[in-house]
């Protein structure tokens, strides 16, 4: 029983007088209910437009999003009637209103989902912050603390989906793993699922089931958490996992991957890792590897 | 030259941040410097540069050589400042000036410090670009910050440190802002340089990894003080300090790190 379904989804960006970018260029993805799957991939890669466009802030340009048997609508200026997807952004320095007590913020999302029995300071206690703070603004906290404000916010309109784009980027060191595993416990805890964006990998890996990995709008290798970290399949997936520095004492200058992300715009020909990858064989600049859990052509399925 | 950090202390607005610090950076080597955030890592940078915000005080001594910094005039800080202590700071997205082309950042102060002219400054700031390894040099003299991704721009912000030849290096975490396989590039940059010209690099970082990859010697701060140094094997394998063991432990087991990365030639 799957609660999200993304199947081969398009999204491109276009722009005047500049090419078409195909942000997400054929990604297809799951997330149950109780299940955390961290999306990991370098910059410009398409994480964020993936995760836009599930919410419906971004139109899709092919392939379809399903959530619960139903095709996910843009975002119009009407009210809307899919609140079980809720986002955490980026920037909390952004993302809540500077003019509005985080209490009425809160009461908002309550409002959506109808609840009349919870209050706002409920919500604050359950992402660890005084039930007193409902009366402030969000220009007393500081970025973790509204980051929990946000994860609140979003926590009260009850969703089914958690979205996290990059919640944790914006945060310092010490705040990011906390702020992370509150995430995930809150949406284990009430059963929905988290699709969790991020390209730190180390903290996905504390709060994930599952992991995907994105390069240049595609999913190029899903699996099992602990199996990604262990044995990674797909050279790219390799070289992220290499290029991690380790935290031995041996003073080992961690792997460099060589060359940039290519220009989503004009992808290369055949498999959009080939010009950087390691291991390129002949069919890789023909082809696109397009199965799965492993789009390469190594670990192509028999 | 070394520089020499002696019981440095600074205050902010009655409170005490830095609760007494010393540290010794060698040329040719990087120093670490660990902890939390509000350990104080950022201001003990900042401190060297006289950077430090307005209405603080330090005291204590900071010696570039025989030179004290702390009680040098303005004017002679300036001299010092950019010319023979650099710094690279976080964020290259913020910390490059949006409207002027890298050209004009990276041959400003070389004409200040060194009193280069236009011609000689260009053609040392083409060859620093090379050095940083951003393709095609000539051509992005003349671009903007805007027209490079993040980690080239972060190679163009330490170009910048590099242009007046400095002695010291000061790197507030110069790497948090990049994505990893990047990260891995930045951080080669740095030690490559670090080795050739002889710096002194001052590597502020929360990342033990990177720590780990980089630095000669680490000191771990936590509350304004400087708990532990030593060098780096010792204090990331066996740690003296409780609180060095506590940061060491909260990291998600180490231990079973797959994907063993090959062995570095150039290190």
């Amino acid at each position: 029983m799957t609660l999200l379904a993304i199947d081969d989804l398009v999204v491109e960006h276009r722009s005047p007088g500049r090419p078409i970018v195909r942000a997400v260029a054929g990604a297809s993805l799951s997330v149950g209910p109780g299940e955390v799957v961290g999306l990991v991939g370098e910059s410009g890669c398409g994480k964020s437009t993936l995760a836009r466009a599930v919410c419906g802030l971004n139109p899709v340009t092919e392939g379809s999003i399903t959530f619960d048997g139903q095709p996910v609508t843009p975002l119009g200026l009407r009210r809307r009637k899919l609140t079980g997807i809720q986002m955490v952004f980026q920037d909390p320095y952004a993302s809540l209103n500077p003019r509005r007590r985080v209490g009425d913020q809160i009461a908002d999302g309550l409002r959506t989902s109808g609840d009349t029995a919870t209050a706002p300071a409920d919500l604050l206690e359950r992402v660890g912050l005084p039930r007193d703070f409902v009366s402030r603004h969000p220009h007393e906290f500081s970025g973790g603390q509204r980051q929990r404000i946000a994860i609140a916010r979003a926590l009260a309109a009850r969703p089914r989906l958690l979205i996290g784009d990059e919640p944790i980027s914006a945060l310092d060191a010490s705040a990011q793993s906390q702020v992370a595993t509150l995430m995930r416990d809150l949406a284990v805890d009430s059963g929905a699922g988290l699709l969790f964006i991020s390209h730190d990998l180390s903290v996905v890996r504390l709060i994930a089931d599952r992991i995907a990995v994105m390069y240049l709008g595609r999913i190029v290798e899903v699996g099992n958490t602990a199996e990604v970290w262990a044995n990674p399949r797909h050279p790219y997936t390799q070289a992220l996992l290499r290029a991690i520095p380790k935290p031995d004492g041996m003073g080992v200058l961690p792997a460099e991957l060589p060359g940039d992300v290519p220009d989503p715009a004009d992808p290369p020909a055949g498999c959009r890792f080939n010009p950087r990858c390691p291991q390129v064989m002949d069919v890789c600049r023909d082809k696109e590897p397009d199965f799965g859990p492993v789009a390469c052509w190594l670990h192509e399925p028999k | 030259m070394t520089l020499d950090i002696t019981d440095l202390k600074v205050t902010i607005g009655g409170k005490e941040i830095l609760r007494g610090v010393d540290l010794s950076l060698q040329e040719g080597r990087v120093h670490g410097l660990a902890g939390e955030s509000g350990s104080g890592k950022t201001m003990t940078g900042l401190a060297v540069l006289g950077l430090l915000p307005h209405g603080s005080r330090a005291t204590g001594s900071i010696a570039l050589g025989d030179r004290e910094l702390l009680t040098l005039p303005p004017k002679e800080l300036n001299r010092v400042r950019g010319g023979e202590v650099a710094m690279v700071f976080q964020d290259p997205a913020t910390s490059l000036h949006p409207m002027l082309t890298i050209g004009k950042q990276l041959t400003e102060h070389m004409r200040h410090h060194l009193g280069v002219d236009k011609r000689e400054a260009r053609r040392r700031a083409v060859e620093l670009l090379g050095k940083v390894r951003i393709p095609g040099a000539e051509e992005a003299y003349g671009r903007f910050p805007h027209q490079f991704s993040g980690g080239m721009r972060q190679r163009v912000a330490i170009a910048i440190a590099l242009a007046c030849s400095p002695k010291v290096l000061i790197a507030d975490e110069p790497t948090t802002a990049l994505d990893v396989t990047v990260q891995a590039g930045v951080l080669r940059l740095l030690r490559g340089l670090c080795d050739e010209l002889g710096l002194a690099v001052l590597l502020v970082t929360h990342d033990l990894g990177v720590m780990s990859a980089v630095a000669d010697e680490v000191s771990v701060m936590k509350d304004g003080l400087v708990v532990e140094t030593g060098a780096r094997g010792q204090v990331l394998r066996e740690p003296a300090h409780p609180y060095t063991r506590s940061l060491l432990d909260s990291l998600p087991d180490a231990g079973s790190d797959p994907a063993p990365a090959p062995r570095s030639e150039d290190s």
